[in-house]
């Protein structure tokens, strides 16, 4: 039996036109040893839950620079309880103002990792906080 | 058992997850495999093949499309490379197949080859046997995009497709190793880029090469295809998927008998690999836990006694489960 792999979607939410920070992300995580889903620019959430439950990731990493973050964010949750697989982790990586990163926490985004933070260190919360799932 | 249950149902979680379970080889999979493979066989299997960036995925994209305008489901499996020295990968075919994200009837799922060679994953034939139990119509395989000679997909699709464009017929490389022998239908994409009908030429030349050196019942095979397109734009694929279908038609039809040798010669060869590799993994399984490599090794450093030696004394005791 050979070990589970964690598998991440990496997912560019909303209109904003490039994903050069999503980009580097994947290649961190495919460094790190993680197998990552890269879905490209201009996904709703509804696209990305689609994306994650076919996928079966372990991790959503939401890069996200647009206003409309609140949304997008509450939106994913929402549906991946709607679907039944409310144990994907969501997480979120840009800019977002200070007084919003308490409600994305809040509504259950488990990390928030502003621009500038060390890949390193998003590596290593992953490996800290992100189990593969059990078998079925 | 409830997992199989869910899968004839065809529950995307359920058989999404246990997707995951094939890819790590878990040890309850191959119960729950047998008990799905009475419900295969509906399928109809296309496999699509050919050098990285050629349009592939474009390609399947495109033929997502056409399978659903006629009301078909469809099941894609996307295979990209896993990093050799991380053993992480980045799995982007999807981002070529993002107008059916909502479409339940279409059910895409990435996979990372984790060492496995030839194109495919260790866990293709078992995804591929999960989509047909779960109802797809069609199943659409994407393997890694291959130069040499990795043609595994052949062995799994009914019609397999290799993906070239123009100015790729002269390559001497493909000719050498025996990829375009495999062809059911040679696609030549980006058609509108120059020099299209230098590639066709090329590669009828060989089809006709290959066709004239058959013998005997051989010869009532199937004679490949070329078929231009234009992934991009869409152009041709309505066509390509039309192929697709004569050439299903044919190995149902007055071809049956040169299918059902080729299927032969495919089941044999998946049958020994399966055993191959379920053998491989259990001794190997048991050698690495027993420590008797190392211990082995000792004898090699401080008794001199050289490696072919070990090698069969270690192999004599894992056959009589001595290990
Ligand atoms: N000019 C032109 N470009 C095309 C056509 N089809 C696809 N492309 C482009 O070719 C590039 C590669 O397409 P993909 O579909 O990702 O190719 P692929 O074979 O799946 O690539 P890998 O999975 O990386 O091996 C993309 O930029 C496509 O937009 C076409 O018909 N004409
Ligand atoms: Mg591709």
């Amino acid at each position: 039996m050979s070990k589970r792999k964690i598998r991440i979607l990496v997912a560019k939410p909303g209109l904003d036109g490039h994903d050069r920070g999503a980009r580097i992300i994947a290649r961190a995580f495919r460094d790190a040893g993680f197998e990552v889903v890269y879905t490209g620019l201009h996904q709703t959430p509804e696209e990305i839950v689609a994306a994650a439950l076919q996928e079966d990731v372990d991790m959503i990493g939401m890069s996200s620079l647009a206003g409309a973050h609140l949304y997008l964010f509450q939106r994913t949750l929402d549906l991946l309880k709607e679907k039944g697989v409310e144990d994907i982790i969501l997480t979120g990586g840009g800019i977002f103002p200070e007084e919003d990163i308490e409600k994305l926490i809040d509504m259950g985004t488990k990390a928030i990792f502003m621009p500038g933070t060390p890949l390193d260190e998003i590596i290593k919360w992953v490996r800290d906080n992100i189990e593969p799932r059990k078998g079925l | 058992m409830q997992i199989v249950k869910k899968i004839l149902e065809g529950d995307i979680k359920t058989a999404a997850r246990f997707i995951r379970d094939i890819d790590d080889k878990m040890p309850n999979v191959s119960n729950v495999l047998k008990k799905l493979y009475p419900h295969t066989g509906h399928a109809y299997i296309i496999g699509i093949t050919g050098f990285p960036g050629v349009g592939k995925s474009t390609l399947v994209d495109q033929l997502i499309q056409v399978i659903r305008e006629q009301g078909k489901s469809v099941g894609v499996i996307s295979i990209d490379p896993t990093s050799p020295f991380s053993g992480g990968a980045i799995l982007g075919d999807r981002i070529r197949m993002q107008r059916n994200a909502l479409d339940d009837d279409v059910f895409i799922r990435s996979l990372a080859t984790r060492g496995y060679f030839g194109g495919l994953t260790a866990s293709t034939k078992g995804v591929v046997d999960v989509m047909d139990a779960m109802g797809k119509d069609f199943i659409l395989v994407e393997t890694v995009g291959v130069g040499q000679d990795e043609v595994d997909v052949m062995n799994v699709a009914h019609s397999t497709l290799i993906v070239l464009i123009p100015g790729m017929g002269d390559n001497i490389q493909a000719i050498k190793a025996g990829i375009l022998e495999v062809g059911d239908i040679f696609v030549i994409n980006k058609a509108d880029q120059k020099g299209v009908e230098r590639t066709v030429r090329d590669i009828q030349i060989m089809i006709e090469i290959d066709q004239s050196l058959k013998r005997g019942e051989d010869k009532d095979g199937w004679v490949p295809k070329i078929m231009r397109t234009q992934a991009i734009a869409g152009v041709g694929t309505k066509e390509l998927f039309d192929q697709i279908i004569v050439h299903r038609d044919f190995l149902f039809g007055e071809g049956i008998d040169y299918y059902k040798k080729r299927k032969y010669l495919r089941d044999r060869l998946e049958l020994l690999d399966m055993i191959e590799s379920k053998i491989l993994g259990d001794m190997i399984n048991r050698l690495e836990k027993s420590g008797e490599l190392d211990e082995a090794l000792g004898k090699m450093y401080d008794d001199n006694i050289d490696p072919y030696t070990l090698c069969d004394d270690i192999i004599e005791r894992l056959l009589h489960k001595d290990i």
